[in-house]
């Protein structure tokens, strides 16, 4: 652990802050909370609202992992594990069991999650209804007033074009019975594993500067129509490599002539279940 | 019976100036009336005023509500407003692209209501704006073209399917017809007038165009400076004008 840094990079003042943000929006869950976010020695885009939360939330007994679209090994995932075994000395992992804070990109483990973990997800557009209203100010007020009719909207945009609701990623939730939100850029194979969750999810965004939470045992659906029901993507072959079925799968080109393999986008997962076959 | 929608004594002012100074109008069921004035002797602000969008400095905005309650503009919360602005009431804008929503499907844009009233059936929602688009002349075809794709008299047409669609008793209207050419305009008029004498619709419409008024409207307020200063029968106001700017507005157009 470097010295030259308060643990977890922020100072305490900052932390403060995040907390209580972080506690309103458990106590409101989906409600997106405004908080001050810090510049952070990363990019936008990389994580810096996950990051922050990440920092705010971090003790010195907690064991960390961090996933990037499921994996543990790469860029992004490394980077930040390493940077905060740097600037708070925690411990890091990769196994989703061993874990007690799981900072995520765009993925949530395949492993169940228990009591007493904490999922932190990066946010890059936390406004669900952003890309059909652009006005903050217009946002807000349908939030506040739960009038969500234009989510469907979009929806319904998806089935005219395509036939079928062919949002994959980022696909909207009602949680808790009331707030309207973005699960962040997970796919839509994720949303079943949110609701009911034993495990607190968190959710920031760096760059907008909001802070929301589904906390544990948390009613969270996914919208749909009646005629075209909330459906998760399916896979006609197991994984490649750990022979899973049921597992998000990754597609990976293998060479120039056509070769691909679809494999776990969960490492984790992945080599548990190739350990366990040994 | 008490008038669908009522304002009294509607003033607001911008700095010095005046826009609207003690509007007083009843609009009853069924009953198309038409603002007309010169530009900038208020119309707009009191279109915005009965809406609801535009708060006066003094007066007030009466309407009856689908249960027969009277009620107050300034007394409801923005929930039950919008609530009102969205099912009960339409409001069909002068430039199209405010009152669309320019990257959604025209099917999206009739639906938008309807989804909001919590309706959640796409096979459902998908008949009825097609009814919709049909009624308004929009080939089905077009359902899934974004209104961009569309000619100006489209879009009015479009906006109008989409305010229609919840059934609404009163529809306001600014200036719908301005901007377009004139064969355009005489199919969009015929259009309003058929809908509103078929839906025993209320409609306010704002209008610099006489002929526009002459055609729709049943009765017709006359604006000068933010006050009214003629309302009556259409064919009385336009044929014999009591009040001296009336007379010039109506000697001023040009006969065809």
């Amino acid at each position: 652990m470097s010295e030259a840094y308060n643990f977890a990079y922020l100072d305490e003042g900052t932390k403060r802050m995040i907390r209580r943000a972080l506690l309103k929006a458990v106590a409101v869950p989906g409600y997106q909370v405004p908080f001050a976010s810090r510049e952070m020695p990363m990019p936008y885009g990389w994580g810096t609202g996950g990051v922050q939360v990440t920092a705010a939330i971090l003790g010195r007994s907690d064991v960390l992992k961090v996933i990037d679209q499921g994996a543990d090994d790469t860029t992004n995932a490394v980077s930040i594990r390493r940077f905060f075994a740097k600037t708070a000395g925690v411990a890091t992992t990769t196994r989703t069991t061993e874990a007690t804070v799981i900072q995520t990109r765009h993925r949530i483990p395949e492993t169940p999650l228990t009591e007493g973990q904490t999922l932190v997800y990066q946010v890059p557009i936390p406004e669900p209804l952003r890309f059909l209203e652009p006005r903050e100010t217009e946002t807000r007020q349908m939030h506040a007033l739960a009038e969500y009719g234009l989510m469907h909207v979009k929806l319904y945009e998806d089935i005219s074009r395509h036939g079928h609701i062919a949002t994959t990623y980022a696909y909207p939730v009602e949680v808790a019975g009331r707030y309207v939100m973005d699960p962040s850029p997970t796919p839509k194979f994720d949303n079943p594993k949110m609701d009911d969750c034993p495990a607190l999810q968190l959710f920031g965004a760096g760059r907008e500067r909001r802070i929301y939470a589904v906390p544990p045992y948390t009613k969270v659906r996914s919208l749909d129509f009646e005629d075209h029901p909330f459906r998760v993507q399916t896979f006609t072959e197991p994984c490649a490599l750990c022979g899973a079925r049921g597992h998000y799968l990754d597609e990976v080109v293998t060479d120039d002539a056509g070769g691909r393999m679809f494999i776990c986008s969960d490492t984790d997962a992945c080599e548990t279940r190739r350990e366990d076959a040994r | 019976m008490t008038p669908l929608l009522s304002a009294h004594g509607l003033t607001k002012t911008y700095g010095p100036r005046k826009a609207c100074d003690g509007v007083d109008i009843d609009v009853t069921e069924g009953e198309v009336l038409a603002i007309v004035g010169e530009s900038g002797s208020g119309k707009s602000t009191l279109l915005s005023m009965l809406a609801g969008e535009l708060a006066p400095d003094s007066g007030e905005v009466r309407y009856r509500d689908r249960e027969g309650r009277v009620r107050s503009l300034g007394e409801i919360g923005p929930a039950e407003l919008r609530a009102l602005a969205r099912t009960d009431w339409g409001f069909v804008r002068q430039d199209a692209a405010q009152g669309l929503r320019m990257a959604v499907s025209a099917g999206g844009n009739v639906g938008e209501r309807l989804m909001g009233l919590g309706q959640r059936h796409y096979g459902n929602i998908r008949a009825q704006a097609l009814d919709w688009l049909d009624r308004v002349e929009i080939a089905a075809d077009r359902i899934d073209d974004p209104p961009t794709c569309f000619s100006g008299g489209m879009r009015q047409r479009l906006q109008i399917a989409r305010n229609l669609v919840t059934a609404p008793g009163l529809v306001l209207m600014d200036e719908p017809t301005s901007g377009l050419d004139v064969s355009v305009q005489a199919r969009l008029l015929d259009l309003i007038r058929r809908l509103s004498g078929e839906l025993g619709l209320a409609v306010v419409i704002v209008t610099h165009d006489l002929a526009v008024a002459r055609l729709l409207s049943h009765r017709i307020a006359v604006m000068r400076a933010g006050k009214v200063v003629e309302t009556g029968l259409t064919d009385q106001v336009l044929d014999d004008p009591a009040d001296a700017y009336t007379q010039l507005l109506v000697s001023s157009v040009l006969a065809a």
